[in-house]
């Protein structure tokens, strides 16, 4: 057999899955087993792998998915960004909440506590 | 569902990001629907051998390859199937073994985890025995869902991937079902595509639009129902699109294939169009023939179109369609695919859809997938 399907699309995730449960800045959050998070040199950057996908983030979301390592609550993860990118905390706290919402209903993290 | 700003597509930037490994065209399956090519049988003694597959994977790699596929045929009659596994693995690649399960036991299992294996996509037929094992050619419908356990039992993220034909779309909520039970964490009910085995049967393959949009609604109500448990890809045929497919993401663009024997195809299909050469890694180096070859560039960005692909403002998007099906059904691999409207020759496409609605098909009619039938292409 081959894989019939691949040859649509290899990035399908915009399909599927509603978004739902709140971010709290308290949560912490790990990325699902499903999933390889890794740097790739090949792309300089980081990137999500998954069956018959592939995920290229840009450094704030990467950045944002290092910390998800099942410690690091919400308010650590704007923290650490806040000090990164020297910018304003309220676009970070947005910033970040959104990216974890999406990345929760996508299915890349789950949440730990 | 939000749009994340952060997420960037991939376009590859030129690289083989996806290789895919057909390790044998060899299968104890019979499948209707195979899309190996009909005249399987001849690659049998011309195999790569270990030392060639793990050359490959390693240039690969170095061209930017993140994820592989170990397919077939079935991979698993590989012998060193775990050995080139845990090559990838090591070189950091995201493995993929796609199976029909046959030739997997609890102990060949343990093997491929401890390789490093990431993730099995199983092959699946039906959720009822007698279609899966008629539409499969043999016995097999037992073994798979034992197979299924093991591999949950083994902890592997799993792609349940079903074709989907007239013979089993009725069964979309059943599959569901075993699906969940089976706890896989995609499954995937991709309609068939209609090359090689499966345009031979095609008449007796493809559903109605009617059977399709029941499916459909059947599939939204149970996503509605499992909520994130299970995701569920349904695949429509282009045959009902009105536009073709982003076949490959573009010819050359991200996909390679390396057939049994070495050859290198921009898409597993690409075989079907023999007027074109496919060169082979026991003769070129892997950067040559996936940037320099003819053959790679040959449908490669937009500058092989003809109208009315040339001046469409979505050829970007479908980048012209699948240059196997232009081929197969046109009779030219650089016509536009005629599952497009704009094609002057949907017709064909339409003709296909209106012998579907015709209810009189038996199923003693398909042609099941052996290495003694030589009826070559020809399927129109």
């Amino acid at each position: 057999m081959a894989i019939p399907g691949f040859s649509h699309d290899y990035n399908k995730e915009e399909l599927g899955m509603a978004a739902h449960n709140e971010v709290s800045l308290g949560d912490t959050y790990f990325v699902s087993p499903t999933f390889l998070f890794r740097w790739e040199e090949s792309q300089n950057a980081h990137v999500l792998l998954y069956p018959e996908g592939i995920v290229k983030l840009n450094d704030t979301g990467g950045a944002i998915l290092k910390c998800c390592n099942g410690e690091t609550t919400v308010e650590e993860i704007i923290d650490e960004l806040e000090a990164l990118y020297q910018a304003d905390r309220d676009a970070i706290t947005e910033g970040v909440i959104k990216f974890l919402e999406v990345s929760h209903a996508k299915g890349w993290i789950r949440i730990a506590s | 569902m939000p749009k994340v700003g952060s997420e960037l597509r991939l376009d590859g930037e030129g690289k083989p990001i996806w290789v895919l490994l057909e390790l044998t065209y060899q299968c104890p399956l019979q499948c209707v629907f195979c899309s190996n090519p009909v005249d399987f049988d001849r690659y049998r003694e011309h195999e790569l051998s270990t030392d060639e597959w793990k050359g490959v994977i390693r240039d690969a790699r170095k061209m930017g390859a993140m994820q592989i596929g170990f397919s077939g045929g079935e991979p698993t009659l590989r012998k060193d199937l775990e050995e080139l596994v845990c090559e990838a693995n090591d070189l950091g690649y995201y493995t993929n073994l796609i199976t029909s399960g046959i030739g997997l036991t609890s102990k060949r299992l343990a093997a491929l985890k401890e390789a490093g294996l990431k993730h099995i996509q199983l092959g699946f037929q039906s959720s009822d025995r007698d279609t899966a094992n008629m539409l499969a050619g043999v016995e097999s419908f037992d073994r798979k869902l034992s197979v299924a356990k093991e591999i949950k039992i083994h902890g592997f993220p799993m792609v349940l991937n079903v074709p989907i034909s007239r013979h089993n779309i009725a069964q979309v909520p059943e599959i569901i079902e075993l699906a969940s039970e089976m706890g896989v964490e995609y499954l995937e009910l991709a309609n068939v595509q209609y090359y090689n085995w499966a345009l031979l049967n095609r008449d007796q393959l493809l559903p109605t639009r009617e059977e399709l949009e029941w499916a459909e609604s059947e599939v939204n109500k149970a996503r509605e129902r499992l909520g994130d448990a299970m995701t569920i890809f349904f695949v429509i045929p282009d045959y009902y699109e009105g536009r073709p497919k982003a076949c490959m993401n573009g010819w050359g663009s991200i996909h390679l294939t390396i057939a049994p024997d070495g050859s290198a195809l921009p898409c597993s299909q690409a075989r079907s169009i023999d007027t074109l050469e496919f060169p082979n890694v026991r003769e070129h180096s892997l950067e040559w023939l996936w940037r320099e070859s003819p053959t790679f560039q040959k449908f490669r960005g937009d500058a092989w179109m003809k109208e009315p692909c040339r001046s469409c403002d979505e050829r970007e998007k479908d980048f012209g369609g699948c240059r196997c099906q232009a081929l197969l059904l046109t009779g030219d691999a650089a016509n536009t695919d005629p599952a497009c409207s704009k094609s002057p020759h949907h017709h064909l496409i339409q003709q296909a859809v209106q012998q579907s609605a015709i209810p009189d098909k038996h199923v003693g009619s398909l042609i099941a997938r052996s290495s003694s039938h030589r009826l070559g292409r020809k399927a129109t």
